[in-house]
C-alpha cells in the first residue's frame, strides 16, 4: 500500500500548481469514496490524498466535513453511498438528518440518523487531511481583507519554507499593497529560495534577507553559514546577512526596552498621580486609592455593557465615554469619603490611614456583592487591540501607546490646573500654609474636598486605563496599591516632579533589569533599590524644604 | 401413638432455626434503624479570599453531588449531611478546619483543597487522625498519601500529552518550547518534568526556555518580547502554567505584539472554563489547553451533568445562575463524591480503612468519560483531551488520547526510581533497577 501512496503523492506533486489539477474521473472518485467508507486505514489515507490532491475547493469542503464528523455512509458493504450530513432535527422521537451528495452538494433527502453509519475521521485520517486544508486556508488568508491576517499567513509560509508555495507567494506579492505584508511575503519568498538548489538565487536570497532584517531567517542563515557543503560565496553572503540582522536585532531590542520602560512608567505615573496629590496636599495616606481605581474600572465595565445593550453599533467607542464617566464616578465617591469622614480626622495621620483602609475594604466588598467575586470581562475596543509595526520586528501595542498619551495628558492637565488657574493657586496656598491661607479668605475645607475629588478622579481614570491591560475584579486595587505607594514615597511627598521622575526611574529600571534577570528578580531588585535609596534620602527625590515642610 | 417422628422433629427444628434466623436478621435491622442518622461529609474549600474565585465552584458541585445521592436514597440507607467550612484561602486555617472536621464533626470523608500548599498543610492532619480526603485538582505529583485520593490529573495525564500533541504532526510539529509559569511549586515542578521530557525526546537544550513571574504579575511586555525573538524562525510554542489573574494581561500582550496562535500557540495547563468566564476571550481564541474534561465534551453523562449543574445553580440562587460553566476540577470533584459513595456501598461501612480498600479499582461513568481509580496508587485513570479555546469561552476538543492514561504520581522523567503503591508497598517505594 505504501508504494501506491508514494506514487499518488508524487503524482500530486507533479501536478501543476494546486487548484489547476486535473479533475477527478468518475471512476477514481467512486473508488476513493468507497475506500473512505471501508475499514482499511491505508486505503482510506490514499483516498484522502487523491481527493485533496485535486485542490478543488469543493473536495476540500468535503474533507473538512469529513474531519468534523459530518460524513455518513448508507447501504451495503462495497456498494455504499457516501453522503454529507447537514442539519439534524428531531421531528419524532428519532433524530433525522438532511443529506447531500459530496462534491456537487445535490440534496439527497433525509434519513433517520440511526440508519446511517458515520464515516469517522480517526487521528490518522485527520493528520492526512490537515495539509490540504492548511494549504487552502493559507491561500484564503492571503486574500483576506485584513492585513494582519495576510501577514500572519505570509509568515507561516515563510516558516514552512515549502518550495511549492513560491508561485502562490509571487502572485500575492504582485497584487499586495500593504508595506508590512509585502515585507513578510518577500521574506517568505527569500526563505524559500535560500533553501532551493539554484546558487545565484540562493545568493540573492541571502542578501535580500539581510536587507530585510529578517530575524525569522536567522536559524536558516546560520545553518547555511555553518554548512561545509555550501559554496564559499554563499557562506560569506549568509554570514554577512547574519551580522546585518543581528545588529538590527540589537537596535530593535534597545528601542523596545525603552518603549516598555516608558509604558510601565506611564502606568505607574497614572496610578500614583492622584495619590501623590492627596498625600502631598492633605497629608492623607489614602489606602482606598486602589479601590477608587477599581471603581473606575467597574464604571468602564458598566459603560461598556450599556453600549452593548443600547448602541451595539457604536460599541467600539464606549471607551471614550468610559474615560470621563470613570473619572466622575471615582471623584464622586472621593467627595463623599472626604466630606463624610476624612475631614473629621485631619491632622491625625494614623487614624486616617486606618479609616481609609476600612473604607477600602467596604468598597471592595460592595463591589464583590454587586458584581460577584469573579472577574468581569471588559473587551478592548478594536482601535486599542493589536499594534502598529514601526520597525521590522518591532510592534508597539496600541493600548500601551494610548496609556502613555493618557498619562502625559493627565500630567499636563495637573500642571495646568495647579500652576495656571486660580483654583490651583488656592490649592498650593493651602498646601503651603493652611492657617495663613484661611486668614486670607481661602475656604480650606472646600479646597480639600475639590483636591480630594481630583485625586480620586485620577484614580478612576487610571482604573479605566488599566482595564485595557489587566483584569477587572474586586481585588484589582490591591494589586496596584503597593506600586503606587512606592512611586509616591520614592518621589518625595508633595512634589509632582518627584512623582514623575520616580515613576520613570522605577519603570525604566525594572524593564532594564528584566530581560537579563527575569521578572521575579527584577521585582526584588527594584524593592531593594528603593529601600537603599530611601535609606540615603528618607524624604524622597524632591523633599519639601523650608517652612512649608511643617504645614 | 403419638410418636414424635423424625420428620416432625426436623420440622420443628427448622421452624425454630428459621425463627432464630429471623431474630438474627432483626438485630442488624434494628441497628440500621438506630444509625439512620445521616453520614457527615466535610467540604473544605475557600469561600473567601483570593482562591474563592476557583474554589466556590467546587463546593457547589460537591453539594450538588450530595443532593443527587440523597435524592436517590443516600448511601447504605443513610442520607449525606455536608458540613461546609471556609478556610478563607489561609493555609494555616486549612489545617485547623480539617482538624475540626475530623475530630469535632467526625465526618466520614472530606472533599477539599485546591492549591498544593493547602493540601500539604492538611496532609499531616489527615494522616495523624486517619481521615480521608478527596483532592480534585490537577497537581505536580510527587506525593503518595494513604489518606488522600487524588482525582485530578498527575503530570503525565496533562503536561506530557500537552507537549506530545504540540510535537506531533497533527499538533503542528513544534520544535522549540518556551516554558512560562507563575513562581510557585506547581509550575516549577511541572516545568522540571516538561524539561526532562523534552530533553528525553531529543529537543536540544537551547530550544527550551524557562521563565517565571511573580504572583499577580501584570506587565508581560518583556516576556512577550522574548517569546517573539525566541519564536522567530517558526515552530516555537509556549507551555504556560501561568496562574489566575496574570493570564489576561499575558494573552492581551501576546496578541497586541502581533503574535498569533497559528504561528506560536500557547498550551495552557491552568486555564479552564471557569477562569475564562470574566475574561475578554478575543485574544485567547485559537490557543490550546490540556485537561481531562471540557464542558463541550459530547456524551449523555456530560449533558446531564452540565444541565444539572446549571439547574442547581439557578435553583439555589448561586451567583451566575444558569450561566455557570463546568470545568475539569469540578468534574473531578463531582466524580470523587460518587466514587466514594460506590466504595462505601462496596465496603458496607464508612470506616476509612475499609473504604480506602474499596476505592481501589472503582469505576464510574464520569461526565468526561469513564474513569477508573488506580488499583494501588490512590490516583485515577483518566482520558486526556486537548482543547482549542473558542470565542465563547468554551473549548473545542481537537485531540483525545486513546483510552485511559495510567496515573504516575512520580514522573518517570524526573523520578524514574520511585513508585507509589499502597497494596504491595507502603506508599512511596524505591523501584528496583
Amino acid at each position: 500500500m505504501r508504494p501506491l501512496l508514494c506514487v499518488l503523492f508524487v503524482a500530486w506533486l507533479a501536478a501543476p500548481a494546486a487548484g489547476q489539477a486535473a479533475p477527478l474521473s468518475a471512476a477514481d472518485r467512486e473508488r476513493a469514496l468507497q475506500a473512505l467508507a471501508g475499514d482499511d486505514g491505508d486505503r482510506r489515507e490514499a483516498a484522502v490524498t487523491v481527493l485533496g490532491g485535486t485542490g478543488d475547493p469543493k473536495w476540500l469542503a468535503f474533507l473538512m466535513a469529513l474531519r468534523d464528523g459530518h460524513v455518513y455512509a448508507r447501504g451495503q458493504e462495497g456498494a455504499t453511498e457516501v453522503l454529507v450530513g447537514t442539519a439534524t432535527s428531531t421531528p419524532g422521537d428519532q433524530p433525522v438528518i438532511e443529506l447531500r451528495s459530496p462534491y456537487d452538494g445535490a440534496a439527497r433527502g433525509r434519513a433517520p440518523l440511526a440508519s446511517l453509519k458515520e464515516v469517522a475521521a480517526d487521528r490518522r485520517l485527520r493528520v492526512a487531511i490537515k495539509p490540504f486544508l492548511d494549504a487552502d486556508e493559507t491561500r484564503l488568508q492571503l486574500a483576506d481583507p485584513d492585513p494582519a491576517v495576510r501577514r500572519g499567513a505570509a509568515i507561516k509560509l515563510g516558516n514552512q519554507a515549502d518550495a511549492r508555495s513560491a508561485s502562490v507567494i509571487e502572485t500575492a506579492l504582485a497584487r499586495e499593497g500593504d508595506g508590512w505584508v509585502r515585507h513578510a511575503l518577500a521574506e517568505a519568498l527569500a526563505l524559500i529560495r535560500l533553501g532551493g538548489a539554484d546558487l545565484p538565487a540562493r545568493l540573492d536570497a541571502a542578501r535580500a534577507l539581510g536587507g530585510l532584517h529578517s530575524t525569522t531567517a536567522l536559524p536558516a542563515l546560520r545553518a547555511v553559514a555553518r554548512d561545509p557543503a555550501a559554496p564559499s560565496a554563499l557562506r560569506t553572503a549568509a554570514e554577512r546577512a547574519t551580522g546585518q540582522i543581528e545588529r538590527w536585532a540589537m537596535l530593535t531590542a534597545a528601542v523596545e526596552t525603552l518603549f516598555q520602560g516608558a509604558s510601565l512608567a506611564s502606568i505607574l505615573l497614572l496610578m500614583a498621580l492622584g495619590l501623590a496629590i492627596v498625600f502631598g496636599l492633605m497629608g492623607v495616606i489614602n489606602m482606598a486609592h486602589g479601590e477608587l481605581m477599581a471603581l473606575g474600572a467597574y464604571a468602564t465595565f458598566v459603560v461598556q455593557n450599556t453600549f452593548r445593550a443600547a448602541w451595539p453599533g457604536a460599541v467600539d467607542y464606549y471607551f471614550l465615554v468610559a474615560l470621563p464617566v470613570s473619572f466622575v464616578v471615582a471623584a464622586a465617591v472621593g467627595v463623599i469619603l472626604e466630606r463624610g469622614v476624612i475631614r473629621r480626622l485631619y491632622g491625625r495621620p494614623l487614624e486616617t490611614l486606618l479609616l481609609t483602609w476600612g473604607a477600602s475594604l467596604i468598597i471592595q466588598q460592595a463591589l464583590r456583592l454587586w458584581f460577584g467575586a469573579a472577574n468581569v470581562d471588559v473587551a478592548a475596543p478594536r482601535w486599542l487591540s493589536g499594534g502598529v509595526p514601526v520597525m521590522v520586528n518591532l510592534t508597539l501595542p496600541y493600548n500601551r501607546v494610548f496609556i502613555i498619551a493618557l498619562a502625559t495628558l493627565a500630567v499636563a492637565g495637573m500642571y495646568w490646573l495647579l500652576f495656571r488657574t486660580n483654583a490651583g493657586l488656592r490649592i498650593r496656598a493651602v498646601t503651603q500654609n493652611r492657617g495663613m491661607a484661611g486668614c486670607l479668605g481661602v475656604r480650606a475645607g472646600r479646597v480639600d474636598a475639590a483636591t480630594f475629588a481630583v485625586g480620586a478622579g485620577l484614580a478612576g481614570l487610571a482604573g479605566c486605563a488599566l482595564t485595557q491591560i489587566g483584569n477587572v475584579g474586586p481585588s484589582l486595587g490591591q494589586n496596584y496599591i503597593v506600586d503606587s505607594f512606592m512611586v509616591v514615597v520614592t518621589g518625595g511627598v508633595g512634589k509632582l516632579a518627584g512623582t514623575i521622575l520616580a515613576a520613570a526611574g522605577i519603570g525604566g529600571l525594572s524593564k532594564g533589569i528584566e530581560p537579563a534577570l527575569g521578572a521575579v528578580f527584577a521585582k526584588v531588585a527594584i524593592l531593594v533599590a528603593v529601600m537603599l535609596f530611601l535609606q540615603r534620602r528618607p524624604a524622597g527625590l524632591f523633599a519639601a524644604r523650608g517652612r512649608s515642610a511643617e504645614a | 401413638m403419638s410418636t414424635y417422628s423424625r420428620r416432625d422433629f426436623l420440622k420443628t427444628t427448622l421452624v425454630a432455626a428459621g425463627a432464630g434466623v429471623a431474630v438474627g436478621a432483626g438485630l442488624p435491622a434494628i441497628a440500621t434503624a438506630q444509625s439512620r442518622e445521616p453520614i457527615k461529609i466535610g467540604v473544605l474549600h475557600s469561600l473567601s479570599g483570593t482562591m474563592a474565585i476557583s474554589e466556590v465552584s467546587l463546593r457547589d458541585v460537591v453539594l450538588m453531588a450530595a443532593d443527587e445521592i440523597n435524592a436517590r436514597g443516600g448511601v447504605l440507607g443513610r442520607k449525606l449531611q455536608p458540613v461546609v467550612v471556609d478556610p478563607a484561602s489561609n493555609w494555616d486555617l486549612f489545617a485547623e478546619k480539617a482538624k475540626q472536621l475530623l475530630l469535632q464533626d467526625k465526618v466520614a470523608v472530606v472533599f477539599g483543597c485546591w492549591t498544593s500548599v493547602s493540601r500539604k498543610s492538611v496532609l499531616p492532619v489527615f494522616e495523624n487522625n486517619n481521615g480521608l480526603l478527596f483532592y480534585p485538582v490537577q497537581y505536580e505529583g510527587e506525593e503518595c498519601s494513604k489518606n488522600v485520593f487524588y482525582t485530578g490529573a498527575t503530570p503525565n495525564q496533562q503536561l506530557i500529552p500537552g507537549a506530545e500533541y504540540l510535537m506531533s504532526k497533527e499538533g503542528g510539529g513544534y520544535k522549540k518550547f518556551y516554558l512560562l509559569g507563575t513562581d510557585y511549586v506547581f509550575p516549577r515542578t511541572a516545568n522540571k518534568i516538561l524539561k526532562s521530557f523534552l530533553l528525553a525526546k531529543g529537543v536540544p537544550a537551547d530550544s527550551i526556555a524557562e521563565e517565571y513571574t511573580p504572583f499577580n504579575h501584570q506587565d508581560y511586555q518583556t516576556i512577550v518580547g522574548k517569546i517573539k525573538r525566541f519564536s522567530s524562525g517558526g515552530s516555537a510554542a509556549v507551555l504556560s502554567t501561568i496562574n489566575g489573574d496574570s493570564n489576561v494581561p499575558f494573552y492581551k500582550e501576546f496578541a497586541n505584539q502581533g503574535l498569533r496562535a497559528e504561528n506560536a500557540p500557547i498550551m495552557a495547563f491552568s486555564v479552564a472554563e471557569d477562569e475564562l468566564r470574566g475574561m475578554d476571550t478575543s485574544s485567547l481564541v485559537g490557543h490550546l489547553a490540556a485537561w481531562n474534561y471540557y464542558q463541550s465534551v459530547e456524551s449523555p453523562q456530560n449533558a446531564k451533568f452540565v444541565n444539572a449543574f446549571k439547574a442547581y445553580a439557578k435553583k439555589n440562587n448561586l451567583p451566575g445562575g444558569d450561566k455557570r460553566v463546568t470545568d475539569d476540577p469540578m468534574e473531578a470533584a463531582y466524580f470523587g463524591v460518587h466514587v466514594w459513595k460506590q466504595a462505601v456501598e462496596k465496603a458496607k461501612t464508612t470506616d476509612v480503612d475499609a473504604v480506602r480498600k474499596a476505592v481501589y479499582g472503582q469505576e464510574f461513568a464520569a461526565p468526561g468519560g469513564k474513569i477508573k481509580m488506580h488499583e494501588n496508587n490512590h490516583h485515577a485513570y483518566k482520558p486526556v483531551l486537548i482543547g482549542e479555546i473558542l470565542k465563547n469561552g468554551q473549548f473545542k476538543v481537537v485531540s483525545r488520547t486513546k483510552g485511559l492514561v495510567e496515573p504516575e504520581p512520580w514522573s518517570k522523567y524526573t523520578s524514574p526510581d520511585k513508585g507509589c503503591d499502597w497494596v504491595g508497598h507502603q506508599g512511596t517505594y524505591q523501584k528496583k533497577a
